[in-house]
């Protein structure tokens, strides 16, 4: 039902239209379509060096395409930079968390977009004060070794993915992007990022997940698109295919290198 | 007590209150050792001096090495704008203006190509700014044909040089106000701008300063401009003071400068640094030569010393670095 929703009512916020990106002589992604509904969420999925990450890069600035088109909100749009792709409402929780270190975390949340008044300097009391508020409102850290002055460095995996998460929150954004956010997480913190996953579609926040577990994959997304070297192979709604099913044909691509789509 | 030292103060302040003590010990041997000469005012209106000429670069430096990149060219970048200043001093009968902007903008234009060199092209700073620290001076030498250039005629008594080195109420040497004025306000863009918190974000992670916004190539260009500014700056100082311009001018400059930082606490992987920490370091590298005399030891001691301060100071702040991991 859901499925049908999407593909009849749903108001677009993203497409994708044959897009490639190469790294010198390296094709890492061949004519990519993609489109992605108001209040959807869409798991991207495909064997390690897919072109996933390549993929959720180009929409959030960090790459540029070498061809190919993109719309937000039926525009057409050429995404050169982090902060414009911020600026459009798209934010992204990396895989490789993209939090400096050393940092405190008032800075990391608010780095690449500080508060500053018309000189450029910080408004360091207003930075931290809002990084309070995300960390005990957003991300629900009780824990009282946090603060907004502890760097980075001694968080534990799930704490910097929250850290990530509360920012991505707090910018109030129409597009999120999650890549691969429960990787190395307990089994506890993987389950509030499933429920985090599935609260964005209340709000009519739309998502880009990408997970190796099916599991996760499957009970988070409306929508399922599958990545093989750099190409789009197959495509399923939710309620179109099931759990085991959608297992089945990872499983086949990955011994044949092809997949089985009945029209 | 037990409050005091678990302070956030102290725990987020670890370098400085380190490089504090070191320096304060240093200055009680020199006490203790030569009272004779630390007692009395003469040395530290000789150190007030001399420190303020690679201090300012040191303290315009430690934004370079923050971002885990170094300058190699700056003595060289002294040189050839030295070179320029005295040259128009000279050919326009003493107009400051010129000389003071053509200066400082091929200060800023070298540190540019510096900067284009590392992001642009993709050389490691180590490796361009040798590169550069060589053709530098190469031009110098090429155009000054190996003669200084006295600029007294035109530069003694001028406002200019009662600005840049007079002696304040006959004691303080005006440089040293100037280094410390310059110094407080680069703490500050370095620890309260957009500009230092990006320098920060860039040298403890690229990749991740860049996901996060941050455009990376324009932050480390700016760095390596500044320090081109600066490294005119501090030429321009010395040849209010000198009253000359010698064709080796800056090439002393390369290890005082750089030690002042890295004993000062910055950290070489970037990401983290103080420009208080290269203050002091100042005071100490600046110190030492001086200080080692005074204390009746032969000039042949100096190097040694300073080694032993350089590497004394890194191995701390290391060991302070691997408690925290
Ligand atoms: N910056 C880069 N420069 C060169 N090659 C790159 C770069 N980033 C990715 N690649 C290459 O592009 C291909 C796709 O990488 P990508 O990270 O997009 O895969 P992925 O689907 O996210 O894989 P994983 O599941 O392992 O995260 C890989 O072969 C990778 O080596
Ligand atoms: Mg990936």
């Amino acid at each position: 039902m859901a499925g049908l929703y999407f593909f009849y009512m749903a108001e677009e916020l993203l497409r994708l239209e044959n897009i490639y990106k190469n790294f010198g002589n390296v094709k890492v992604l061949k004519d990519v379509n993609l489109n992605i509904k108001k209040g959807e969420v869409v798991a991207l999925i495909g064997d390690n060096g897919a072109g996933k990450s390549t993929l959720i890069k180009v929409i959030t600035g960090v790459h540029r395409p070498n061809s190919g088109k993109v719309f937000f909100k039926n525009e057409e749009v050429n995404i050169k930079s982090v902060s414009q792709s911020r600026k459009m409402g798209i934010e992204a929780v990396y895989q490789e968390r993209a939090l400096c270190d050393q940092q405190e975390l008032y800075r990391n949340i608010f780095a690449g977009r500080e508060i500053t008044n018309s000189l450029g300097f910080l408004k360091i009391k207003q930075q931290r004060k809002e990084a309070e508020k995300i960390l005990r409102d957003y991300i629900g850290f009780t824990s009282k070794a946090i603060t907004v002055d502890s760097t980075v460095m001694g968080l534990s995996g799930g704490e910097k993915q929250g850290v990530a998460f509360g920012r991505s929150l707090y910018f109030n954004s129409d597009l999120i992007v999650l890549d691969e956010p429960t990787m190395g997480l307990s089994i506890q913190e993987t389950e509030k990022v499933l429920n985090f996953v599935r609260g964005l579609k209340n709000e009519n926040k739309s998502a880009i997940f990408i997970d190796h577990n099916i599991i996760h994959v499957y009970g988070a997304a409306d929508r399922f698109v599958i990545l093989d070297r750099g190409e789009v192979v197959g495509e399923f709604m939710k309620d179109e295919i099931t759990r085991e099913e959608l297992v089945q044909k990872m499983i086949e691509l990955h011994e044949s290198g092809k997949i089985e789509v009945e029209a | 007590m037990n409050n005091l030292f678990n302070s956030y103060f102290v725990k987020t302040h670890k370098l400085e209150i380190s490089i504090t003590i070191i320096a304060l010990v240093l200055f009680l041997i020199y006490f203790l050792g030569a009272p004779h000469v630390f007692t009395r005012f003469p040395i530290y209106r000789a150190f007030m001096q001399s420190m303020p000429f690679f201090g300012i670069i040191a303290i315009s430096a430690t934004f370079v090495v923050t971002l885990g990149e170094i300058d190699l060219s700056f003595p060289s970048i002294v040189g050839i704008t030295s070179l320029t200043f005295g040259m128009v001093l000279t050919s326009t009968d003493g107009n400051f203006y010129v000389a003071f902007i053509l200066a400082t903008s091929l200060g800023m234009f070298a540190g540019l190509i510096n900067g284009l060199l590392v992001t642009k092209i993709g050389i490691p700073s180590i490796v361009a700014t040798i590169g550069t620290l060589f053709f530098w001076r190469g031009l110098v030498n090429v155009i000054s044909q190996g003669s200084g250039i006295a600029i007294v005629d035109v530069a003694d008594g001028t406002w200019q040089h009662a600005m840049f080195v007079q002696k304040l109420f006959g004691k303080i040497p005006a440089q040293f106000i100037w280094f410390i004025v310059l110094t407080a306000l680069m703490q500050w863009i370095y620890r309260y701008h957009k500009f230092g918190n990006h320098i920060h974000f860039v040298g403890d992670n690229k990749a991740s300063a860049q996901m996060m916004g941050i455009n990376v190539d324009r932050v480390k260009i700016i760095a390596f401009v500044q320090l081109g500014f600066f490294s005119a700056l501090a030429g321009i100082f010395t040849m209010y003071e000198m009253l000359y311009f010698w064709p080796t001018q800056g090439s002393g400059l390369m290890l005082t400068t750089l030690a002042a930082v890295f004993v000062g606490g910055t950290s070489v992987f970037g990401g983290k640094g103080t420009i208080f920490g290269t203050f002091i370091g100042v005071l100490i590298i600046g110190s030492l030569e001086s200080g080692i005399v005074a204390l009746g030891l032969s000039g042949f001691y100096v190097q040694f010393i300073n080694g032993l301060m350089i590497t004394a100071a890194v191995t701390i702040y290391a060991l302070i670095q691997r408690k925290k991991t």
